[in-house]
């Protein structure tokens, strides 16, 4: 095989911190290549370097053994490179021919072109109708306009970035057909992923990236997850424990919740029925944007809905405020770290004081206890690893684990009864997600009922004691998560959405 | 090439220093209007920001300085609550005088009865009038949704109507022989709101400023509400995380300046300006705006940038009439404090760097 795609020495630096620091490695024809890292680790910057979105410092690129400087993404796709973004930028109000139209330099006649996406979704097992409107379709339709947006111009290098985050399992098992197929008809592919069982399926080749630079280049079959981990971290991970624990006495009950979504944008909560006991962790799982968010907030107490809707140890609390659940034991973290679970430009401190009012005694009839909210937030501080000069630090100059942590440890540290976290790990390094899984395992095992709602589901898999899955506003029925295999993950969390649409 | 970079936490020392340095700009730049005017920019800077205080006349001027500065800082202190949360209320000038025909008309109710009773039964009511007045876009706002910065702003054409009529049917002297304004309360001892020392300026309007910026400095530096104040203007979905309702933060900012703004009319009118006149009421409303960006919305701020406004104003109206500047000269003046305050603001969040910085 020949190189399609030589990177030497590629170097990039922001005020601040080196995003890549003389990266090399070569992209081989007709092969997968992943590139794996850490968040923060360096891959986005490398693919927009390779993009023309980003201009390295220095270093040079050979695209087939010419020199390859692309000033702007359309030179890169001129010259044969495509980018599947993880941020899809469609128009919902159009259809997807008219969408695919936009994106090309010259477009052909609608009719014509609706015809060739046909074709092109047939070859590619991809299966999309042209002529439907973008705002109806799934996450993971969505992601098909965008790679037969690619497809159209027969790149010779398709970069895709994270794409599985917003898919099904049995959508993935599509995306991994069409991905195979393009490999065999000789196209490059540089896979973007954390998922480390992906890779090892469908990559070649691997490039591991670690704080800007590049750790190795491994053959993925030949490594295990772990090791894989491990490079990616730089250290040992240390796999969560699971201590047993026997429950029976319910802790949170939802009858029939049933909420209308709050803005334009939202999805409405349709009868949402589930209990947790004591000790016990309800996974949550689903495809972003089927009412996590919504059920985060039915749950915190941000959104009221019927009082009898939800019930702890037996009482209607539907009707109660944030400030109301917390005085009784259920506490929350919401997904949202910077402006919603914490404020941004407010100290640790305050940021302590935002949820840790009630339960710490932090006021006396209104007025603050200062040294005593310090007190709090130093104390989550040291026991969550939480890595800042001091409390007084703006939460926004934390990293995103770091803050995280705070978070979560802020809501632990409140001794909840019941605690409801959205997203526990989304964009947190391995290790700091290990640490919040065990802290949460810990938690239950203390007999504290968690809902952990989360798209990723090897987390969900690994923490819970039975899983569910929300599917345009609806919840499906519990099952004990032990034994659950992928097949069943996928059909409760919708399946493949229309599969025979085009066949 | 100059850039600016964000800094990872505001700098204090910006802070601090960034007013001293916009007064500084502001001389300078105001020098050179000065100076292309055919001015002495020495003399005139001096006769802005010297002569009132220190001057041959200082003694009056500097009570000046309290009458106009009072009304400024109380009217402040209340919009700074509400522009931290996020809550517009720029229809001050309405509710300053709306308030001032509420304690007036209780007053002159009373007329001729003397009583200690009456004068806080017109702050009371000027308060009342003023919180009244600011309630319309705070439920407005709440049960239907409306923009609190044009239903305010309205309101203040509204009370100006309001204002006319009552100069001239209501509450007309009617021992006036027919001109226009209300009784005039230096005539009326209990109702008159005299120089508690007299020839300073300090009046009781300037004793409630000074309790107004006591009374912020605890709220947000101590107390729950003032917390959640600052949460919700600066990230409303934390604040409603929080536990915050927004609703009724909403009603008690624009409750609280509503108040404080008619305080300050009440004080006006029964005071310096002494009767209920078409025009009695001169911009402090507005103006009182400027104070409270001027002061960084923090209640020692708002005092020094009201005291640092009258002196300007005063100051102004001296170049005016001492050296022969055109009054459009000393707005010129006035904006560019405003511009050179807002312009240095970026360098507390931000630093900036000159030339192009290669790999670190």
């Amino acid at each position: 095989m020949n190189a399609l795609l030589d990177l030497d020495g590629l170097t990039k630096a922001y005020p601040g911190v080196v995003a890549n620091d003389d990266v090399s490695f070569s992209i081989q024809e007709g092969e997968v290549h992943a590139l794996l890292g850490e968040n923060g680790a360096g891959k986005s910057t490398l693919v927009k370097m390779i993009y023309g979105l980003v201009k390295p410092d220095s270093g040079t690129m050979q695209l087939r053994g010419s020199s390859f400087a692309p000033p702007e993404p359309r030179a890169a796709r001129a010259s044969g490179v495509a980018m599947v973004f993880q941020h899809f930028s469609l128009f919902e109000a159009l259809d997807v021919a008219e969408n695919i139209a936009l994106g090309m330099e010259n477009p052909p006649a609608m009719r014509e072109l609706a015809a060739r996406i046909t074709e092109v979704s047939q070859n590619y097992g991809l299966p999309l109708d042209p002529s439907r409107l973008v705002g109806e379709l799934s996450a993971g339709e969505r992601q098909r306009v965008e790679i037969i947006r690619c497809l159209l111009q027969n790149p010779k290098l398709l970069i895709m970035d994270e794409p599985t985050s917003v898919l099904t399992p049995q959508e993935v098992e599509i995306l991994f057909k069409t991905l195979e197929t393009l490999k065999s008809e000789g196209t490059s592919i540089l896979y973007i992923s954390h998922k480390l069982e992906e890779i090892r399926r469908l990559c070649d080749s691997a490039t591991i990236l670690r704080l800007g630079k590049k750790v190795a280049t491994c053959n993925p079959r030949e490594e295990t997850a772990k090791a894989m981990a491990e490079m990616m971290v730089g250290s040992t991970l240390h796999q969560p424990e699971r201590k047993p624990h026997k429950t029976q006495e319910v802790a949170l009950q939802l009858h029939d919740l049933t909420l209308p979504a709050q803005s334009a944008f939202g999805t409405t909560l349709k009868n949402i029925s589930f209990s947790v006991q004591k000790g016990e962790i309800l996974g949550i799982g689903g495809v972003a944007g089927n009412g996590q968010d919504e059920l985060t907030a039915a749950l915190s107490g941000e959104a009221l809905s019927d009082a009898g809707a939800i019930e702890m140890h037996g009482k209607p609390i539907g009707q109660m405020g944030p400030n109301a659940r917390r005085e009784i034991g259920l506490l929350a973290a919401p997904e949202e770290r910077l402006g919603h679970a914490a404020a941004p430009d407010m100290s640790l401190i305050e940021n302590a004081l935002l949820t840790g009012d009630i339960r710490k005694g932090l006021s006396r009839r209104g007025f603050l206890n200062w040294p005593k909210a310090k007190a709090f937030a130093e104390n989550v501080i040291a026991e969550f690893d939480v890595r800042t000069p001091g409390p007084g630090n703006a939460a926004r100059a934390l990293s995103g684990g770091n803050l995280q942590k705070f978070v979560i440890g802020r809501e632990i540290l409140q001794a909840p009864e019941v605690l409801v976290i959205n997203q526990p790990t989304w964009g947190v390094d391995a290790a700091a997600a290990a640490d919040i899984r065990q802290a949460l395992l810990d938690l239950a095992a203390n007999g504290a009922a968690l809902v952990v709602i989360s798209q990723d589901l090897d987390e969900l898999m690994e923490i819970s004691d039975r899983f569910a899955a929300l599917n345009e506003g609806r919840l499906t029925e519990p099952v004990p998560a032990f034994g659950l295999s992928v097949e069943q993950i996928g059909l409760m969390m919708g399946g493949a959405h229309d599969l025979e649409a085009v066949q | 090439m100059i850039a600016l970079e964000k800094r990872p936490t505001p700098s204090r020392f910006w802070t601090g220093i960034t007013p001293f340095l916009a007064v500084l700009a502001t001389m300078i730049a105001g020098g050179i209007m000065f100076a292309i005017l055919g001015k002495d920019p020495f003399a005139a800077i001096r006769t802005i920001f010297w002569d009132p205080v220190f001057g041959e006349f200082a003694f009056y001027y500097r009570s000046q300085l309290l009458v106009k500065a009072g009304p400024l800082i109380l009217i402040a202190i209340g919009l700074s609550l509400g522009f931290r949360a996020g809550v517009w209320n720029i229809g001050a000038e309405g509710q300053y005088i709306i308030g001032a025909i509420c304690g007036a008309a209780v007053g002159l109710a009373f007329y001729p009865t003397e009583s200690f009773l009456i004068f806080p039964a017109m702050v009371i009511a000027g308060g009342l009038g003023g919180f009244l007045w600011a309630m319309i876009p705070g439920i407005l706002k709440v049960k239907f949704q409306t923009n609190e910065i044009l239903v305010s702003l309205l309101l203040v054409y509204v009370a100006e109507a309001i204002l006319a009529s009552m100069a001239l049917g209501a509450l007309k002297n009617p021992d006036g022989a027919g001109f226009p304004g209300s009784r005039n309360f230096r005539s009326y001892p209990s109702a008159y709101n005299e120089d508690l020392i007299a020839n300073t300026g300090m009046h009781w309007g300037v004793v409630f400023a000074f309790i107004a910026v006591i009374f912020a400095y605890i709220l947000l530096s101590r107390h729950m509400l003032g917390f959640q104040i600052k949460l919700a203007g600066q990230a409303p979905r934390a604040a409603r995380f929080g536990g915050v309702n927004p609703d009724r933060l909403i009603l008690f900012c624009l409750g609280v300046s509503g108040m404080l703004a008619g305080l300050a009319g009440l004080f006006e009118v029964s005071g310096p300006a002494g009767q209920v006149s078409i025009d009695f009421n001169v911009g402090y409303g507005f103006t009182a705006i400027i104070v409270a960006f001027l002061g960084r919305l923090h209640p020692i701020g708002i005092l020094l940038a009201g005291l640092l406004m009258a002196l300007t104003y005063i100051g102004g109206e001296l170049a005016q009439s001492n050296l022969g500047l055109p009054a459009a000269a000393i707005q010129a003046f006035q904006g560019m404090l405003l511009f050179f305050l807002l312009a240095v603001d970026v360098l507390t969040n931000y630093r900036l760097r000159f030339g192009n910085r290669e790999v670190a």
